[in-house]
């Protein structure tokens, strides 16, 4: 188990190692090595993950350890998809290292499985597991496509043609790539919370239960349905669209991390310390 | 001993209305070969003639003899004194003459470095070259060496990208706005060369509907009709607005064309789609403003002026990697030169013949233990006088006798029938 988390690693820091080497001297077979290795990294992380699901028998999000796994499994496989798709060699550079540096993390923290009491198996759980990290790999993606926004809007604006300038594309591509990214995160996640509803409703008995995972998440659903609403009603595209982008990635990262740290609830075993 | 000479002039040591004078066209470069292939002294020759530069490249076993004869060829041929051109010329032989031309040809000799035509001016005078038979076995290879190199100068360096012509700045800028510029609507206001020619570069990456808008109706009709587009009026600006994409303006109006709310105003009804402003007048067109606005951008012709002043920069940077691949061209190339002299392809071919007589005789006399000293020795003067033998008459072959005509072709021959060149 361990060796292929280490190989995940291994792999997921020769692609960024890649991707950086592209990043300055722009060739195009340092591109592919850092797609190619970055995709023989989301191999070896299935492993791990499909090791812990025979292990256990369930979907390995019982502690912050796998929980990690996961996040980092979903970013590199939701990336690949949308590499292939838009082809938007620099971004490498964001998620490559990003799947790494959550896999170093997931490597030090314990991976003790918490015993978890009340939990049903069943198809509502996986369906709501899998959706949901879908969806926020792509919020992830999103929030990064509208930072290279942000840089290379800038870079146009105020007239100084430097490095990230001549390397990033065009404006027109990081806006339709980011928006797509947050269409299919948000129909992600809607299912996501849809399925963990009909999953409450089965298990406790009630659809909402008020538990602090669950406002917050329903905050940063609602936050990326204005995002989408207005790109759709009143054309808010652009810069608006790449702030919101990184507005929602924020509310996101408090979701996932800040509610289990400060609040309590019972989202709160599966990403404990 | 044969040496490569080139005899010429370009835009750092001619003033233009000299290099008018000295430009040879097709047909007068063809009838040049033909008068300096009699003359005794030139072996091989070829002539170049761009806008830029004239330049005769050659062999000859005498340098002084040929360049004199080039002198006076072109100063008959064209009328003009010898003394009246003398000065501007150049001369570089051997190892210099080589790494002229593969700058040249590489774009790093050229007015505005890196620029693509040269090459293909150098291949259309090779083709002329070959045509007319007036180069041999030196000017092919150095010739073909020459495309290699500047082919790896291009792919290899940055020393070809990026625009440096205002008009393609304005469209690399657009490219990195839209991403394709493919069906996007341009609207053109005033005329002027650079304008139109921006609007070419448009119409060459496939953009819509193009909209001419002119203060005089009928000069915008004429535009128009030449960019197969639609005239406008000026009063009908603010409604195009909502529609186009890429604004061109270049009029000379004292005042703006086109203000900040105008542009405010219309946002909305393009739902935010991005609108590029490109300022091309002196007074300014568009209010600089509209660059604050959420996706509306403005260049001017000072910050597309700038954006060249950059790009040529980091030309001149890369050029300087160019400099390494032509350093090591040329080192390649003189080594190969240098072997096409008789002596040291002899040596090399006995010396090749040497090293597998030893190694064959050796293998043989290790098995053979019975064999005395004396025998053994019988068996070396032998292998020795083989060699001697077969090598005989290639030698002297290529030592003179029976090599009349292209010797440097038989020695290339030798050497790569032999494959002495390792």
């Amino acid at each position: 188990m361990e060796i292929v988390i280490i190989a995940t690693i291994f792999f997921y820091l020769m692609s960024t190692a890649g991707y950086f080497a592209y990043l300055f001297l722009q060739k195009n077979y340092l591109n592919r090595a850092g797609y190619f290795l970055l995709i023989a990294g989301f191999l070896c992380n299935s492993a791990a993950i499909f090791y812990g699901f025979l292990k256990s028998g369930q979907i390995p999000v019982h502690n912050l350890h796998e929980t990690l796994v996961i996040v980092g499994w979903s970013i590199t496989g939701v990336f690949i998809i949308f590499q292939y798709k838009f082809n938007l060699r620099i971004f490498g550079i964001y998620a490559a290292p990003l799947a790494a540096i959550v896999m170093v993390f997931a490597s030090q923290v314990s991976s003790e499985p918490v015993q978890i009491k009340n939990i049903v198996n069943n198809f509502w759980l996986i369906f709501h597991i899998v959706s949901i990290f879908i969806g926020e790999a792509s919020f992830v993606l999103a929030g990064g496509l509208g930072f290279m926004y942000l840089a290379q809007e800038h870079a146009i604006k105020a007239k100084k043609h430097g490095f990230f300038f001549r390397r990033l594309p065009s404006l027109e591509l990081l806006d339709t790539a980011g928006y797509n990214c947050i269409v299919v995160g948000f129909t992600m996640l809607t299912i996501g919370l849809a399925t963990g509803l009909v999953y409450a409703e089965m298990v406790w008995g009630r659809f909402w239960s008020w538990d602090p995972k669950e406002v917050w998440s329903a905050i940063t659903w609602l936050l990326y349905a204005a995002l989408l609403h207005g790109r759709l009603t009143a054309g808010w595209r652009g810069r608006k669209a790449a702030i919101m982008a990184i507005v929602g990635l924020a509310a996101l990262l408090f979701t996932f991390f800040g509610v289990n740290f400060f609040l309590k609830g019972h989202h709160g075993e599966f990403t404990r310390l | 001993m044969f040496d490569i000479v080139l005899l010429g002039l370009n835009h750092k040591t001619a003033p233009v209305e000299l290099r008018e004078l000295l430009s040879f066209s097709k047909e007068e470069a063809v009838a040049v070969l033909e008068g300096l292939q009699k003359c005794p002294d030139i072996n091989e020759v070829m002539l170049i003639s761009t806008c830029n530069r004239v330049e005769v490249l050659l062999t000859t076993s005498n340098t002084i003899n040929a360049v004199n004869s080039v002198k006076t060829y072109i100063s008959e041929f064209k009328k003009i004194p010898i003394s009246k051109f003398e000065d501007a010329l150049y001369m570089h032989d051997g190892e210099e003459a080589v790494r002229h031309i593969f700058r040249v040809a590489s774009s790093l000799d050229s007015m505005m470095v890196g620029e693509p035509q040269i090459l293909g001016q150098i291949k259309d005078a090779y083709l002329t070259t070959i045509l007319k038979k007036t180069s041999g076995v030196i000017l092919n290879r150095l010739l073909h060496k020459t495309f290699f190199v500047a082919k790896r100068v291009r792919s290899e360096t940055g020393i070809g990208d990026h625009a440096v012509s205002i008009s393609y700045a304005a469209i690399e800028l657009a490219r990195k706005i839209f991403g394709n510029l493919e069906g996007k609507k341009v609207l053109l206001i005033g005329a002027g060369e650079m304008a139109e020619l921006a609007v070419e570069h448009l119409i060459r990456n496939k953009v819509g509907e193009i909209f001419v808008a002119n203060r005089t109706f009928e000069r915008g009709v004429e535009l128009s009709n030449r960019f197969k587009g639609k005239a406008v009026r000026i009063e009908e600006i603010p409604g195009c607005l909502k529609v186009v994409d890429i604004i061109i303006s270049s009029t000379g109006s004292p005042n703006f064309v086109i203000a900040r709310d105008q542009v405010k105003g219309v946002m909305r009804s393009r739902r935010n789609r991005p609108i590029f402003f490109i300022d091309i007048a002196v007074p300014r067109d568009i209010d600089p403003d509209i660059n604050r606005l959420n996706n509306a951008y403005v260049y001017d012709i000072d910050d597309l002026k700038g954006v060249i002043e950059e790009n040529i920069k980091d030309r001149n940077k890369e050029s300087i990697k160019g400099e390494r691949i032509v350093d090591e061209a040329v080192i390649s190339f003189k080594r190969w030169f240098e072997g096409l002299s008789a002596v040291p392809t002899i040596v090399a071919l006995r010396d090749k013949i040497d090293t597998i007589a030893r190694t064959e005789v050796d293998k043989t006399l290790h098995s053979l233990n019975h064999l005395s000293d004396n025998d053994c020795q019988a068996i070396h003067r032998m292998t020795n006088s083989l060699i001697n033998k077969i090598l005989h008459d290639p030698t002297l072959f290529l030592k003179n006798n029976g090599c009349h005509g292209d010797r440097f072709a038989y020695i290339d021959l030798t050497r790569k029938l032999f494959k002495l060149d390792d």
